[in-house]
């Protein structure tokens, strides 16, 4: 299922009555992108016709189209989700904010159950940056849409005055369908089911905190930014017992175990030893007092499954590169209801809290 | 994970349990000092795994929650300038001073930066020679060193726009205070190991001796609490004081002579106010006259600030071991680690912060509690 036809908004805006810096140069002639860029002029579509739409594969005469026009299966749901993407370093060991919007994207979409098929792209670019890191960018989300066969339909470019922005900032929506008898919810959890996660948590917070500058840590720890497309239509395809999953991003395992334990009013009862970490990401929480279940994953797949499914569940995991090291962590409990607990190594039991707001090192 | 794992081994930690049952026959209050080992124990749930009469109550030594009111309002008041570049440890940014916290600062625009180290901060002066910087140089005897580190290197290498807020504290001096009080309940105490790591022990036995209370230096994992909780009830139930070092991979007799002589040419020692505690004679540090140029408190005027603590806040009684964090009608509710009202809530190491993070909650019902052999109880 494709779409025919794809189009490209071009919009270029501008704080001020400055539409006038739309000069005649080519893009060529500059290394950064400049305000200009953003004007609507020639610069934004040079830039548009040499930089975005060859990454981003779509020709250049669907610029002319406000809209993208698409046609759709005849059965299923549609599913639409909107994220945005901020991120620093722009790029990272194992990933870049390209891929990593694409990921995210195609990842809201999946846990839903649904393939995803379209999605929307639109920037904010701060004067100043350079052109080549906008090129790997958008090459990377290229390469991404390609792993996740989604197609990049529509766009924008904006360009913010130099100290306005961080760089770049991905704004996406993503189109995809669930089909007919998929039904997923946060709400579905009940007692007896198993908590499965599909591999090591915390690797992609850790890897960009280890590459800020100013931390002096050298680690080989990359993200683990990826698209869960194919994971989640195995788990599916492994299990009709599968009552919700979810990517755990900001606020980590923690975040998520928490919302789904609230959503269907049930406990959630963690078992520490099960738990995969790299000990590279131990490492790094234990120096920095960081919590791992509260760390950020851009590439792991939380499932919420009924008992008797769990380990065929895991087995399908583990077949897949990406869920490698797939494991029961829990299970879903009567007793203390909107609450998730974790069974520590020792054999005591504590409450694994949300955040109040963000992790902080500690001083000792 | 090398070099920690062994330390977390259930195994041993069984033995350990198993131990300090066979020793205690009747009960024990014993006060962990540093808030490393309050957090580890709160996260591990270490003092629920003991046997019922030992009774953990939880120290002073989280710099962070004993830091005064005045100084984060004074810090407060620096990293508002616009010519200052504000530098701290990232759990010093969201404590509360009487109206604001840095975090909220760094929102409107103050120029405050995390960092991992004293001479992180220095390096930024060198690179900004036209803006002042700061460093927020807070802690205990651990921090100190790099603290007089920084100081030092700023001097020798003329890097005259760094200076330092300071708000050192020092364990022995508070140590006296909590268990010399008419109403102290601690018996025995676990010492705090990175600390003696820098000082050494002799403070300690002179605190040990005065107050004819056993101090057993412990570590922070929990094979290391519980071997020192062994050794405390141990001292407690034979009757023995004394200190006894059970960090030795760490601890050494005489500390780090080198560290000590590095703090003892920067800072001096002087009396010191104690979120929660209030002042403590001979409690902290400061720079001493001829460091005086890079004390931020003089090059910015702001000794004048000098707020009051809300009055309801009863973390004074609890870094005192009088009162435990759900002994509060304030916590959880009132008091939370987004709207803390002192010294133990405001800090991820403070024991009110711990109980609250680790989901401890007045009227919860307890949680199912596994025995040593690793069924319900």
């Amino acid at each position: 299922m494709t779409a025919r036809t794809g189009s490209v908004q071009v919009v270029g805006t501008l704080p001020g009555p400055t539409g006038a810096l739309a000069c005649p140069l080519p893009t060529d002639t500059y290394e950064a992108v400049v305000l200009g860029h953003g004007s609507g002029g020639r610069l934004s579509q040079e830039l548009l016709a040499q930089v975005i739409l060859p990454a981003l594969g779509e020709d250049e005469r669907f610029a002319l189209e406000d809209q993208a026009v698409l046609s759709l299966p005849a059965s299923g749901q549609l599913a639409v989700t909107t994220d945005s993407f901020v991120i620093r370093p722009l790029i990272f060991p194992g990933g870049d904010i390209g891929s990593l919007a694409v990921h995210g994207t195609v990842n809201d979409l999946a846990v839903g159950g649904a393939r995803p098929l379209y999605m929307t792209a639109s920037f904010i670019l701060e004067e100043g940056l350079e052109l080549n890191v906008l090129r790997r960018v958008t090459r990377s989300m290229r390469a991404a849409c390609d792993r996740a066969r989604i197609r990049i339909v529509t766009g924008d470019t904006k360009v913010v005055d130099r100290g306005k922005g961080d760089g770049i900032f991905v704004t996406t929506t993503g189109v995809g369908i669930v089909p007919e008898g998929v039904r997923l919810s946060a709400t579905n959890a009940r007692p007896g089911d198993c908590v499965v996660v599909s591999g090591t948590l915390g690797d992609h917070g850790i890897a960009i905190l280890a590459a800020r500058e100013g931390i002096g840590l050298e680690t080989t720890l990359e993200s683990d930014s990826a698209p869960l497309f194919e994971l989640s239509a195995t788990v599916l395809g492994a299990s009709a017992e599968v009552r919700c999953m979810r990517d755990p991003t900001r606020g980590g395992l923690s975040s998520t175990l928490n919302e789904i334990a609230a959503a269907s009013n049930v406990g959630i009862a963690l078992d520490e030893t099960t738990i995969p970490l790299r000990a590279e990401v131990r490492g790094v929480c234990e120096l920095l007092g960081l919590d791992p279940l509260s760390v950020a994953n851009e590439g792991k797949l939380v499932v919420i499954v009924g008992p008797d499914d769990a380990e065929r569940v895991v087995t399908a995991m583990r077949r897949h590169p990406l869920g490698a090291k797939a494991a029961i962590i829990g299970e879903v409990v009567e007793d203390h209801p909107k609450i998730v607990t974790l069974r520590s190594s020792l054999g005591s039991e504590r409450i694994v809290a949300l955040l109040s707001g963000e992790q902080l090192p500690r001083i000792c | 994970m090398k070099y920690l794992d062994e330390y977390r081994d259930p195994d041993g930690a069984r033995r350990l349990l198993s131990l300090i049952e066979r020793e205690v026959t009747r009960p024990w209050v014993v006060m962990e000092i540093c808030g490393g080992q309050t957090h580890s124990i709160v996260r591990h749930g270490i003092d629920e795994l003991l046997p019922g009469g030992i009774e953990l109550v939880h120290g002073p030594g989280c710099p962070v929650c004993v830091t005064p009111l005045g100084t984060l309002d004074r810090a407060h008041a620096i990293a508002a300038r616009t010519d200052v570049i504000f530098c701290s440890f990232g759990d010093m940014l969201r404590v509360p001073g009487s109206s604001t916290d840095l975090l909220a600062l760094k929102a409107k625009g103050a120029d405050v930066r995390v960092v991992y180290s004293p001479l992180d901060a220095l390096a930024i002066a060198a690179q900004n020679p036209s803006r002042n910087v700061v460093f927020f140089a807070i802690g205990f005897e651990t921090t100190a060193p790099a603290n007089a580190m920084a100081a030092r290197l700023a001097r020798q290498r003329r890097i005259e726009n760094f200076s330092l807020l300071v708000s050192h504290v020092l364990v022995p001096p508070a140590l006296t205070a909590i268990v010399g009080a008419d109403d102290n309940r601690v018996q025995g105490l676990l010492g705090p190991g990175h600390v003696c790591t820098i000082t050494g022990l002799d403070e300690y036995r002179t605190v040990s001796e005065r107050h004819g209370l056993p101090i057993v230096v412990s570590g922070f994992e929990p094979l290391d609490l519980l071997m020192g909780i062994l050794h405390v009830v141990r001292a407690l139930e034979h009757g023995t004081g004394g200190v006894d070092n059970q960090y030795g991979r760490s601890v050494r007799q005489q500390g780090n002579p080198a560290a000590q002589e590095l703090v003892r040419s920067v800072f001096e020692v002087c009396d010191q106010a104690w979120r929660g505690l209030g002042v403590i004679a001979e409690s902290g540090l400061a720079l001493t006259d001829e460091y005086r140029e890079q004390d931020a408190t003089v090059r910015f005027g702001v000794e004048h600030i000098a707020p009051r603590e809300p009055s309801e806040c009863i973390s004074g009684q609890i870094l005192r071991g009088l009162k435990k964090p759900l002994d509060c009608p304030a916590f959880g509710a009132r008091c939370t680690p987004e709207r803390p009202l002192g010294a133990t809530m405001v800090s991820s190491e403070g024991a009110c912060a711990a109980y609250h993070a680790y989901g401890r909650r007045p009227g919860a019902r307890h949680l199912p509690l596994l025995t040593n052999e690793g069924a319900p109880a």
